[in-house]
């Protein structure tokens, strides 16, 4: 299956770009199985911390929460708006 | 139910005004408006967002505002993005009802709401550099209460 992966703020920067596509040998996966896949493939910043939170299709996620082929997953700081 | 992003400034003033406009069945209006704070030397900052998923979580954020309060006649919010100095204006939240409790609670609600779920992101400037604002566990605390 095929992601497409964004980075924001300040994991953006650690990262150095905005986002990746990603192909998976996999159908589903997990938010938090796809933030140790994409660490595991270099990806440093996303194993630092734990306090990322991510997003699917646009919408807060939780570790748990399934992803599947096409779908956008973000992963970001806290927010801090307002 | 309103909800922009914008890079410009906004008038306040205007937005209540046009939460009323029409109406008779509006009582109170309520409004909150977040300004750039200097502390710790902040002389400006960047606001970055999420294009799409912002639009989105202020939506369901309203339309959950409006559900837990029916009385509710109208609303606005508005977010700046980009670059702002200190004085600024950052975000409006006005909020239009039959009575002045709905307006408070939901006004409040929007707000503390939108300072964990909505996702903006600020970088400050000072005299050392800039940083990365870290996010607050009293945020989570007051969007807990609800």
């Amino acid at each position: 299956m095929k992601l497409h992966v964004k980075y924001f703020a300040s994991l953006r920067e650690s990262v150095g770009r905005a986002g990746d596509d990603v192909e998976l040998p996999c159908e589903r996966l997990s938010v938090a199985e796809l933030r140790e896949h994409l660490a595991a493939q270099g990806i440093e910043a996303l194993a630092e911390t734990g306090k990322l939170r991510a997003a699917v299709n646009q919408v807060m996620a939780e570790p748990e929460t399934s992803v599947g082929d096409g779908d956008e997953v973000a992963f970001f700081p806290p927010v801090t708006g307002g | 139910m309103s909800i922009s992003i914008q890079t410009a400034d906004f008038d306040a003033g205007r937005e209540c005004a046009d939460l009323l406009a029409g109406r008779h069945d509006v009582g109170a209006v309520a409004s909150f408006i977040g300004v750039v704070r200097g502390d710790g030397g902040v002389a400006a900052m960047t606001l970055e967002h999420y294009p799409g998923m912002t639009e989105k979580s202020l939506a369901a954020i309203a339309a959950e505002a409006r559900e837990r309060w029916p009385a509710v006649a109208a609303l606005r919010v508005i977010h700046r993005v980009g670059r702002l100095r200190v004085g600024d204006q950052i975000v409006f939240v006005g909020v239009a009802g039959g009575h002045r409790g709905e307006a408070f609670a939901a006004c409040e609600f929007i707000m503390d709401y939108l300072k964990t779920r909505a996702p903006f992101w600020k970088k400050e400037e000072t005299e050392a550099g800039v940083r990365w604002v870290e996010a607050r566990d009293s945020d989570d605390a007051a969007a807990a209460r609800w």
